[in-house]
């Protein structure tokens, strides 16, 4: 194997991309863990995951493209709908990876 | 009674492991397709195994490692290419701050062992279970490595056998968004709850569509738990 080809400048990209992902990450919880934070920062923290979660979910259902514009007739939608209906009767993560990842699959081929 | 206040602590190393594989195995379940993808696009842009290995390794995020691999294929340089890194996964900043307050006495070293594998997953897994008094760090060291280990490995097995995975295939493309959609609903615990992630949707969506890049998350995010809080005061006042 060639192993002079990690020689590369790509290499450092990798470390500089490693290090600008690892110190956000790290950073909050050593300084904040052993403090007694103030309780309203620990409700608005609290309020973090699901925010998050939908702030990255909700664009990637309506909107397309680069840049982004609205797309609503997309199987993205359609397909959360009853992924959603699973996963709030079901309360499983895997079932509704499987669940999701086949009605898509099954959309993509009909359209 | 002292084990009700800290439930993690009657766990032995072996049960601390069954947890965390119990609770990791669906998260592992959406990184084999995407991390096989991920390997394959990477290949295409002409990355060598050995280097897709070091940025799963060394990175371990996966959109803004799809982001890199683009980037590259289109020659951007190299401080461009990181800077949008540190953009795309600022959000972690959140995660840790919020996962931060569950840790209690954790020795530096295992907090940092355990800040390398905060991603959107086993943030939302873990935070879910340690807001539950179910979890303890142990359990999500193995839910964090554990899904570390997966994307490690199947995105180098992308790498070496990217001609023979077409795009597309088994619905591929939706199991991230699946995955966030479970997730999301484990974090849907009350009224409260869900009126924030209306909010942040709402205005991730808008920013999405009105700034370039991935900022719009970060921003959605502070702007609907900050309004929600306020909210709450407001009325218990």
């Amino acid at each position: 194997m060639d192993v002079t080809i990690i020689h590369r400048e790509v290499v450092w990209v990798i470390l500089g991309m490693g290090l600008v992902t690892y110190v956000p990450r790290w950073f909050p919880l050593v300084l904040l863990s052993r403090r007694n934070l103030p309780q309203w920062l620990i409700d608005w923290l609290d309020l973090i995951p699901a925010a998050i979660l939908s702030a990255l979910l909700v664009p990637e259902l309506v909107t397309n493209g680069m840049p982004r514009h609205m797309s609503l007739w997309q199987p993205e939608l359609w397909v959360a709908i009853p992924t959603f209906i699973f996963a709030l009767k079901t309360k499983s993560l895997g079932g509704t990876v499987v669940v999701g990842m086949a009605l898509f699959w099954l959309v993509q081929s009909i359209i | 009674m002292s084990d009700s206040v800290s439930p993690p602590k009657k766990h032995d190393f072996k049960t601390s492991i069954l947890q965390g594989l119990s609770a990791a195995w669906p998260i592992c379940l959406g990184y084999i397709p995407i991390g096989l993808a991920f390997g394959v696009l990477a290949q295409k842009a002409g990355l060598h195994p050995i280097e897709i290995m070091l940025m799963s390794i060394l990175v371990f995020a996966g959109s803004s490692q799809f982001i890199a691999v683009s980037m590259l294929s289109t020659g951007a340089g190299a401080v461009s290419i990181i800077i949008t890194t540190f953009a795309v996964n600022l959000r972690h900043l959140l995660m840790s701050s919020s996962l931060s307050v569950f840790m209690g006495n954790a020795t530096r070293k295992k907090l940092s062992l355990f800040a390398y594998g905060v991603t959107d997953e086993s943030f939302a897994v873990n935070h879910t279970r340690f807001s539950q008094k179910i979890w303890g760090l142990n359990q999500a060291l193995v839910v964090n490595h554990t899904a570390n280990i997966t994307w490690i490995v199947s995105s180098v097995i992308g790498g070496y056998s990217g001609q023979f995975i077409h795009e597309g295939a088994f619905g591929i493309d939706y199991a991230l968004t699946a995955m966030f959609i479970c997730l999301l609903i484990f974090q849907l615990r009350g009224r409260l709850y869900v009126i924030t992630a209306v909010i942040a949707g709402v205005v991730a969506v808008i920013l999405s569509l009105i700034t370039p890049g991935s900022s719009y998350i970060v921003l959605a995010s502070i702007f609907a738990a900050t309004i929600v809080l306020g909210i709450k005061k407001w009325m218990l006042r």
